[in-house]
C-alpha cells in the first residue's frame, strides 16, 4: 500500500466543517469563574492600583494581585519570557498584566476589569531607532546558531568586486494573529492540575507549568486537540496560562481565561521591527566577491530575542568572502518571539533578495540569471555537503510555470495599471527536535497512533494517517489518532516546520518495531494469525544524542535547508498609489512531499503570508506613549480574499532521508520567503522605484497622474 | 461593557419620547454601537433596539426623480436596491465598498452617517490622549502618528477624519437627513450635518439626544456618478483617501456642474466647493481641469505625516473625471 | 414579547430560535449573540475571533442573512431565526455541500475560521454572488483566514455554488 504522495483529504475536513472540532475555549467546566487580565497602561512603576470599586461589581468573586499569586519558580527562557509580571511595582511594557478578574459570567468580568484603576509613575520611553545596537547578551536563551559569522577576506573581496551595492532594508514589527485568541481553562483534581490551553506545544505547556508551580511533570495533564494558528505565538507558553493555573488554585474553582485580541499585541510575543544593512560585491559576470550583512532587531528591555535574520542570507550563495552580525536594541515593549519562517527567513531573506535585485540591475544581468550564477554547491559558511538540494531544479520550473523568460525589459502597462515581474530565492532553515509516537496494530483492522503532537492545520493528521497505514499495510482512513494530550507519548512541538518530520520519525520506527516483532509479511494478517489483540510499540526519533534542538544539520555531516523560488506579477497604479497581486508562483525544493494536497495549501497560506507582509501588515510602535498604536485587525490589516486573484505552488520530486526517514523536510515555513522582496522587486519592474522599507503602502508609490 | 437596560420600540412616537431622556441610546444595526461600548467610547444606560419600528426601511422614488432612503434600510438592501445602482450609483459603490458583507446585512444607512472616527489614539482600548474621549486629555495625534488624519479642516482639539463611505457619496449627491423629534423633526443638508471637529466630545453631528433619523432624501439623480476608495487591502477596509463625484455633462460634453466630495480627509466628507466652480464648464479631457481640481485643495493643511494626501487626493478626482466622462455616453 | 408596553430591563427573559429549536433562557442585557450561543446554549461551532466584526469567525445567520454575531445583542436577536454551523446539515446528518466542498477543495487548515466562512459562503450562494471567482473574493472577504485558505475557499465556493 503506498497513499504517500497521493490527494487523500483530511480526516479532520468533517470536524472542522461542521464545528465539531473543539479548541480550547470551546471546552467547559461546571462551576468554573470567568477570568479577565488587567494591564498596565504605560511602562512605569504602578503607583496605584485600585480594585475597591471593581471588588464590588456585580457577580465579581475576586480580584487577584500580585500578593495573591504564588511565588512561581523561574522558567528559563525560552520556555516562556524571562519576566514574571505581577511579582512587583515595576512595569516593563505597556499591556504587561497587573490583576486578574475572577467573575461568574464574561460580561461581569469584563465590566469589572474596566473599572479597576491603574497608575503608573511613566518611565521614559524607548522607541525604535533611540538604543545603540548591541550584541546580544551570549545567554540570553534565544541564540540558537552563532550571532557573528565570517569567512574569507572580505576586504579583498570588495576590492575584487567591480560592482558593488550597499543599501538598508526595515521591515516593521508584525504579530501573529492566529485567529484563535490564545485561551486557557484549568482546574485542580486534588494535587493535580489539569489545563487546557492554546498551544503549539502541549508538552512545553506542561513542563513550564510543572516548573513554575513547583509540581512533578506527571501532576500535570495538557489538552489542546486543536489549536486554531498560531504562527510561532503559541510555540512557547505564555503567562495567562500560568495566572489560569494559579487562579483555579486560588479560587478553589476552574477558570477560563481567554486573551483579548488586544492583549494577543502585548503578551503574546510578535517578530521584530529589524533593520538590514547588506554590501554585496561582484565581478562583471555576476559572481559574488563579498557579503557584508548587519541586522538589528528591537528587543524588550526584559530579554535579548534575537531574530537571527542573517541565517538564512548567509548560507544562500556561494560566496567567498562573509560577515555578518546580529545585533539587538532595546525598546519599551514586550518581548518579541519567533514568527513564521524564523531563523532570516521572512526578515532577512527580504534584504538579501532585494539587494541581490538591485545588484542585478546595477551589473544589467536577468535577476534569475544572478541566482544561478551564484548557486551555493555546499553550505557557504561550513563548506558541509547539503542533505538534498534541488534548487537549480526549481528555479527551472518555476521560470517555466511562470514563463519568466519572456519578461519584458520595460515593463508594460495594462490601462492604468503598470506591470511589473519579479523574483527571489527562498530558502529556510531544518529545525530537528526529539519525538516519541507509539503505534498499536490491532486485530480489527485499525492502526491507533498515539502522540502529544499539536494539530494547527498543517495536516499531520492526513500524512501520518498515510504514514501509519503504508507502514503497516492499512488504508489510511483505518487509523485512528489520539494527540494534544499530554499523557501520550511526548512530541515536539508543533513549530519549526519540524513536527512532520520528527513526529513523522518516530512513527515510522513504532511501525518499524510492529513489523520486526511480527516477522516477515503482512503485520494484520500476522497479527491475526498469531491471535493477538494488537501489538503496540513505542517509536522515537532524535536529531542526536542528548540534543534538545538541532538547527540545520546542526554536527551531522550535512546542512539541511529548504529552497525554493518565487515569481510574483504585480500591477500599480501609481497615481492612486495601489499595488495589487496579479499571480504569485512558488517552485519549491523540500523533500519529499506526503500529501500534495495539504502540501500545496500551507505553501499557499505561507506565500499569501509574505503578501500581507510586503503590502499591508505592520504593527507600529507609538514612539511617545511607549507602545503598538493599533492593537486590532483594523488597525492592523491582514489579507482578505479579495488580495488574492491567483497564487500556486510546484515543487521537484525529491528525497531526503538524510534529513528524515520520512524523506520529507518541513514545509510550514518556506512558502513566506522570499515573497515580499519578489513584490518589491517586481514594483521596481514596474515603476523604477525601488522600496526599502515594508509595508509597500499608497503614500510609498505615489507619483503624479 | 457596562450595564445597561434594554427595551423595544414598537412605534416611532414611543422611542421618541424614551429617547429623550439622557442615557438612553437608540440601537439600529449595532455595528458601532457595541464595539463604542466595549472600547467605553459610549456607556449608555439605555438601550433602545428601534429595529422593529415598522415603516423605516423603505426605498422610494420622489417625484423630482430623487429617492427617498428609509433610515433603517440595511446598507446592503439600499446598495442592491435597482433604483439606487441606475439613479445614483456613486451610492451604490460607496456603501459596496463598505465593510463587509456581513457587516453591511446589520448596519443601517441611518445608523452609518452616526460612525465616529477610526482614529488609532480614539478607538484604543485604553484611555489615551484624546479630547473626543476625555475631554481636555489633549490630541495625541495632532503631534503623533497622523499618516490617517485629516488634511481639511482640523483643528488642535482634534484631526481625526470621519469614516463613512456612503456619507461621502450622500455628500456629492446633496443628500438631506430627515429626522424626527418631540418637537416634530428637522431636515438637515448633509452638508450642515456633521459638526466641525472642536464642537464638543461625543457630539459629531447636529443632532439632539432622542433625535432620530428617518429617512435620507437624494434630490434629483446622478446616474454619471462613481466611487472610489484607496486602501492598501482590496477589499473590508477604511478608506485612506476616497472620492464620490457626481457630474453632469451638457451636449457639447462640457461639464455643466461636478459635485465632488472627498473621504477621510476631514471630520465630516469634504465638498471641494471650489474645484466644482472650476471645473464648471471644462471639457474633462481639457488641460484645465488639473488646475481646476488643484484649486480644491488650496485650503488644505497636511499634519506632519499626511501630506501624501493631498497629491492623493488630487489624482483620484482626476482619475474620477476621467473614468466618469469616458463611461457616459 | 419584548416589544410592546416598553419596558427597560437589565435581566432579560427571551426565546432564542435557533437552528429551529426554541430556547428559553434568561440573560444579562449585555450577552451578545455570539457569547449566548457560545456560553448559554452550548453551541460553540461559531467562533470568537476578535470580538468587533473585524474578522469574521462569528459568522451566523438572522433570519437568513448572514451577520457577525459579536455585534448583535442576544437581545435583539430574540424571535428571530439564527442559523449557526451546527444547524447546516440536514435532518439526517448529511453535510451541508458548502461544507462538503470545504473538504473536496481543502478550504481550510487550522479550521477556526471555517464555520464563519462556511455560513459567509451559504449565504454568499444564495446572494447570488458567485458569478465570477472576483466576485466570490469580494463576497468572501469579510472572513479573515489568517492560514490563507483563500484560493481553496474559492474554489469551495464555485464548486457548491455549482452543485
Amino acid at each position: 500500500m503506498n497513499t504517500v504522495g497521493q490527494r487523500f483529504a483530511r480526516p479532520d475536513g468533517r470536524i472542522k466543517v461542521t464545528g465539531a472540532a473543539r479548541y480550547t475555549a470551546d471546552f467547559d467546566r461546571p462551576d468554573k469563574l470567568h477570568a479577565v487580565l488587567v494591564t498596565a497602561p504605560a511602562a512605569g512603576q504602578l503607583t496605584s492600583l485600585d480594585t475597591e470599586e471593581a471588588a464590588h461589581g456585580p457577580g465579581v468573586i475576586r480580584i487577584l494581585t500580585q500578593a495573591d499569586l504564588p511565588q512561581f519558580t523561574a522558567v528559563p527562557v525560552p520556555l516562556m519570557f524571562s519576566l514574571p509580571p505581577m511579582r512587583n511595582d515595576t512595569i516593563r511594557f505597556e499591556g504587561q498584566p497587573v490583576a486578574m478578574v475572577l467573575a461568574e459570567t464574561l460580561e461581569q468580568a469584563e465590566a469589572a476589569a474596566h473599572r479597576v484603576r491603574v497608575t503608573i509613575a511613566p518611565a521614559e520611553v524607548k522607541s525604535p531607532g533611540q538604543s545603540n545596537p548591541r550584541p546580544p547578551v551570549s545567554d540570553s536563551g534565544y541564540i540558537f546558531a552563532a550571532v557573528d559569522a565570517a569567512k574569507g577576506d572580505l576586504a579583498a573581496g570588495f576590492s575584487q568586486a567591480t560592482h558593488r551595492i550597499a543599501a538598508e532594508y526595515a521591515q516593521p514589527s508584525r504579530h501573529h494573529n492566529a485567529m484563535e485568541p490564545h485561551a486557557t481553562l484549568a482546574w485542580w483534581e486534588g494535587e493535580d492540575l489539569v489545563v487546557h490551553d492554546a498551544t503549539q506545544w502541549t508538552a512545553g505547556t506542561r513542563q513550564m507549568l510543572a516548573k513554575a508551580l513547583g509540581l512533578p511533570p506527571e501532576r500535570v495533564r495538557v489538552m489542546c486537540p486543536h489549536t486554531g494558528g498560531g504562527f510561532g505565538s503559541k510555540a512557547f507558553p505564555k503567562w495567562h496560562t500560568l495566572f489560569a493555573a494559579a487562579a483555579a488554585r486560588v479560587s478553589g474553582r476552574p477558570v477560563k481565561l481567554v486573551l483579548s485580541r488586544a492583549q494577543m499585541y502585548t503578551m503574546t510575543g510578535y517578530q521584530p521591527l529589524t533593520r538590514h544593512r547588506i554590501e554585496l560585491g561582484a565581478t562583471p559576470d555576476g559572481g559574488l566577491t563579498a557579503l557584508h550583512y548587519d541586522s538589528v532587531n528591537v528587543t524588550s528591555s526584559t530579554e535579548d530575542f534575537v531574530e537571527s535574520a542573517t541565517q538564512a542570507g548567509r548560507a544562500m550563495y556561494a560566496v567567498p568572502a562573509l560577515e555578518t552580525h546580529e545585533r539587538v536594541e532595546e525598546i519599551t515593549a514586550g518581548a518579541p518571539t519567533p514568527l513564521r519562517a524564523p531563523g532570516g527567513g521572512a526578515s532577512g531573506m527580504w534584504a538579501l533578495e532585494s539587494a541581490m535585485d538591485e545588484l542585478a540591475y546595477t551589473l544589467g544581468m536577468d535577476p534569475l540569471e544572478l541566482r544561478l550564477r551564484n548557486h551555493a554547491e555546499v553550505d557557504p559558511v561550513s563548506g558541509k555537503p547539503w542533505s538534498s538540494k534541488n534548487l537549480l531544479e526549481a528555479y527551472a520550473l518555476g521560470a517555466e510555470r511562470f514563463g519568466w523568460h519572456r519578461r519584458p525589459a520595460q515593463a508594460e502597462r495594462d490601462g492604468d495599471w503598470m506591470v511589473g515581474w519579479g523574483m527571489a530565492s527562498a530558502t529556510m532553515g531544518s529545525f530537528r527536535l526529539p519525538a516519541a509516537a507509539r503505534v498499536s496494530l490491532r486485530a480489527d483492522g485499525t492502526a491507533l497512533l498515539e502522540s502529544s503532537f499539536n494539530d494547527i492545520g498543517t495536516g499531520v493528521f492526513t500524512i501520518f494517517s498515510q504514514l501509519v497505514g503504508d507502514a503497516l499495510g492499512l488504508p489510511p482512513d483505518r487509523v485512528e489518532i489520539r494527540n494534544g494530550d499530554s499523557t501520550l507519548p511526548e512530541a515536539c512541538g508543533t513549530f519549526c516546520s519540524a513536527s512532520a518530520m520528527c513526529v513523522g520519525a518516530a512513527l515510522l520506527d513504532a511501525c518499524r518495531q510492529i513489523r520486526a516483532s511480527l516477522g516477515e509479511g503482512d503485520p494484520l494478517a500476522l497479527l491475526r494469525w498469531l491471535g493477538r489483540e494488537s501489538e503496540a510499540a513505542l517509536g522515537r526519533f532524535s536529531p542526536g544524542e542528548g540534543v534538545q534542538l538541532e538547527i540545520d544539520g546542526g554536527a551531522s555531516p550535512n546542512a539541511m535547508r529548504t529552497w525554493g523560488a518565487v515569481f510574483v506579477e504585480v500591477g500599480v497604479d501609481r497615481a492612486l498609489g495601489l499595488l495589487r497581486l496579479r499571480r504569485m508562483l512558488g517552485s519549491y525544493s523540500v523533500g519529499r512531499v506526503l500529501n500534495p494536497r495539504t502540501t500545496k495549501s500551507q505553501l499557499i497560506g505561507a506565500m499569501i503570508w509574505g503578501w500581507g507582509m510586503a503590502a499591508m501588515e505592520a504593527s507600529i510602535f507609538e514612539p511617545r506613549l511607549g507602545r503598538f498604536l493599533s492593537k486590532n485587525l483594523v488597525g492592523v490589516p491582514l489579507p482578505v480574499n479579495a488580495d488574492i486573484p491567483a497564487v500556486d505552488a510546484v515543487w521537484v520530486d525529491e528525497l531526503d532521508e538524510v534529513a528524515s526517514p520520512i524523506g520529507g523536510k518541513g514545509v510550514g515555513e518556506i512558502g513566506v520567503v522570499g515573497v515580499a522582496p519578489a513584490v518589491a522587486n517586481a514594483v521596481f519592474h514596474a515603476t523604477g522605484l525601488r522600496i526599502r522599507e515594508l509595508p509597500i503602502l499608497p503614500e510609498k508609490l505615489l507619483a503624479e497622474e | 461593557m457596562q450595564g445597561f437596560t434594554y427595551a423595544r420600540a414598537a412605534v416611532v412616537s414611543e422611542a421618541l419620547a424614551a429617547g429623550r431622556e439622557p442615557g438612553t441610546a437608540f440601537l439600529a444595526g449595532g455595528t458601532e454601537l457595541l464595539n463604542w461600548m466595549r472600547l467605553e467610547i459610549a456607556a449608555p444606560a439605555r438601550i433602545l433596539d428601534i429595529t422593529h419600528l415598522s415603516g423605516l426601511d423603505a426605498i422610494e422614488t420622489l417625484p423630482d426623480g430623487g429617492l427617498r432612503i428609509g433610515a433603517l434600510a440595511r446598507l446592503n438592501d439600499v446598495a442592491l436596491a435597482p433604483a439606487v445602482v441606475a439613479r445614483v450609483p456613486v451610492l451604490s459603490q460607496a456603501i459596496l465598498s463598505a465593510a463587509s458583507a456581513q457587516i453591511r446585512n446589520l448596519a443601517t444607512i441611518g445608523g452609518n452617517l452616526l460612525q465616529k472616527t477610526r482614529c488609532p489614539y480614539f478607538r484604543a482600548e485604553e484611555m489615551l490622549p484624546c479630547n473626543k474621549k476625555r475631554p481636555g486629555s489633549g490630541c495625541a495625534a495632532r503631534d503623533g502618528l497622523n499618516d490617517r488624519h485629516a488634511i481639511f479642516g482640523w483643528s488642535d482639539i482634534c484631526v481625526a477624519t470621519h469614516p463613512s463611505d456612503p456619507a461621502v457619496a450622500l455628500a456629492a449627491l446633496d443628500a438631506a437627513v430627515i429626522t424626527a423629534c418631540g418637537a416634530g423633526g428637522r431636515r438637515i443638508p448633509i452638508n450642515e450635518f456633521y459638526l466641525p471637529p472642536d464642537a464638543g466630545q461625543d457630539r459629531n453631528s447636529v443632532l439632539e439626544q432622542g433625535e432620530l433619523i428617518t429617512a435620507i432624501e437624494i434630490p434629483g439623480s446622478a446616474p454619471c456618478s462613481i466611487y472610489i476608495k484607496i486602501r492598501e487591502r482590496e477589499s473590508y477596509e477604511y478608506a485612506t483617501v476616497s472620492v464620490a463625484l457626481a457630474l453632469d455633462l451638457d451636449v457639447w460634453r462640457r461639464i455643466a456642474r461636478a459635485r465632488v466630495a472627498l473621504g477621510s480627509v476631514a471630520a465630516r466628507p469634504w465638498r471641494l466647493t471650489a474645484a466644482e466652480q472650476a471645473l464648471a464648464g471644462l471639457e474633462p479631457g481639457a488641460a484645465a481641469i488639473t488646475a481646476a481640481v488643484e484649486s480644491g485643495f488650496a485650503e488644505a493643511r497636511p499634519l506632519a505625516h499626511n501630506a501624501y494626501k493631498i497629491a492623493l487626493g488630487r489624482n483620484l478626482v482626476l482619475r474620477a473625471i476621467r473614468l466618469v466622462a469616458e463611461m457616459t455616453p | 414579547m419584548l416589544t410592546g408596553r416598553m419596558k427597560f430591563r437589565e435581566q432579560l427573559d427571551l426565546t432564542l430560535k435557533v437552528n429551529g429549536r426554541e430556547h428559553s433562557i434568561s440573560l444579562d442585557a449585555r450577552v451578545t449573540l455570539l457569547d449566548a450561543l457560545r456560553e448559554y446554549l452550548g453551541l460553540t461551532g461559531t467562533k470568537k475571533g476578535c470580538n468587533f466584526g473585524e474578522c469574521g469567525a462569528c459568522t451566523v445567520h438572522l433570519d437568513g442573512r448572514r451577520v457577525n454575531a459579536c455585534l448583535v445583542l442576544a437581545a435583539a436577536a430574540a424571535g428571530r431565526e439564527i442559523t449557526t454551523i451546527e444547524g447546516l446539515a440536514d435532518e439526517k446528518g448529511m453535510q451541508h455541500p458548502v461544507q462538503q466542498a470545504f473538504v473536496d477543495q481543502d478550504a481550510f487548515q487550522c479550521g477556526f475560521c471555517s464555520p464563519g466562512q462556511i455560513m459567509s459562503a451559504v449565504a454568499c450562494i444564495a446572494e447570488g454572488h458567485t458569478r465570477s471567482d472576483a466576485e466570490i473574493r469580494e463576497w468572501m472577504s469579510g472572513n479573515i483566514c489568517r492560514c490563507a485558505a483563500y484560493p481553496q475557499i474559492v474554489a469551495a465556493v464555485r464548486q457548491a455554488a455549482g452543485d
